[in-house]
């Protein structure tokens, strides 16, 4: 562990690791020299994401309006877009889904959404260790 | 494109399973602890599953 520490990037210099785990599940954790957490991170991440593609679930919009409206869709949006290079290679490939009814559709966009936040507590988790909060 | 097509208890249980593990790594410190405590969240995800399950089921008539 101590050979972990010392590898690490030094206290407060947590804007990088933050960066690249956003675009990069898991990546934070590779930079801060713990491969082994960033892995199993980034395959439930990616798996997630992965899962709500193939049930064909939905990516929200950006769209505002009533209170509702705008906290469901902006916070799915960025819910998504949390999700880093998958999101941003999904999006760049192409993938479109229009919202239509039916339950494997509502839980892929909720698997879409959930990767992205996923990853947001797996940056939360860099972040800590990245400034010594903890190991 | 390959598409999936679960019930609403395959899905649930894959986002049971797969938060349960993201929850364990994140939030404790030993490989033991993550274990328990991924084991302990994806056993509450379960019951919740079961029992908001049933609830429907009772609610709906």
């Amino acid at each position: 562990m101590a050979e972990e520490k010392q590898a690490a990037p030094a206290k407060g210099n947590w804007m990088p690791v933050v960066a690249l785990a956003w675009f990069i599940p898991g990546g934070g954790h590779f930079l801060l020299k713990r491969p082994g957490r960033g892995a199993i991170l980034a395959g439930c991440v990616a798996l997630m994401f992965v899962l709500g593609l193939m049930m064909r679930g939905a990516f929200f919009q950006w769209q505002t309006g009533d209170l509702l409206t705008t906290v469901i869709y902006c916070g799915g949006f960025i819910g998504d877009l949390m999700a880093g290079v998958l999101f941003l290679l999904a999006r760049a490939f192409g993938y479109d889904q229009v919202d239509v009814a039916g339950h494997v559709h509502d839980y892929g966009t909720k698997f879409l959404v959930a990767a992205g936040l996923l990853n947001i507590l797996a940056m939360v988790d860099a972040y800590e260790i990245a400034t010594g909060r903890k190991d | 494109m390959l598409t999936m097509n679960l019930s609403h208890f395959e899905a649930s249980m894959l986002f049971a399973l797969l938060t349960s593990i993201v929850l364990g790594v994140i939030t404790k410190r030993t490989d033991r602890e993550r274990i328990r405590y991924a084991a302990y969240c994806f056993g509450y995800f379960v019951v919740a599953i079961f029992g908001l399950g049933w609830l429907m089921y009772l609610g709906h008539g």
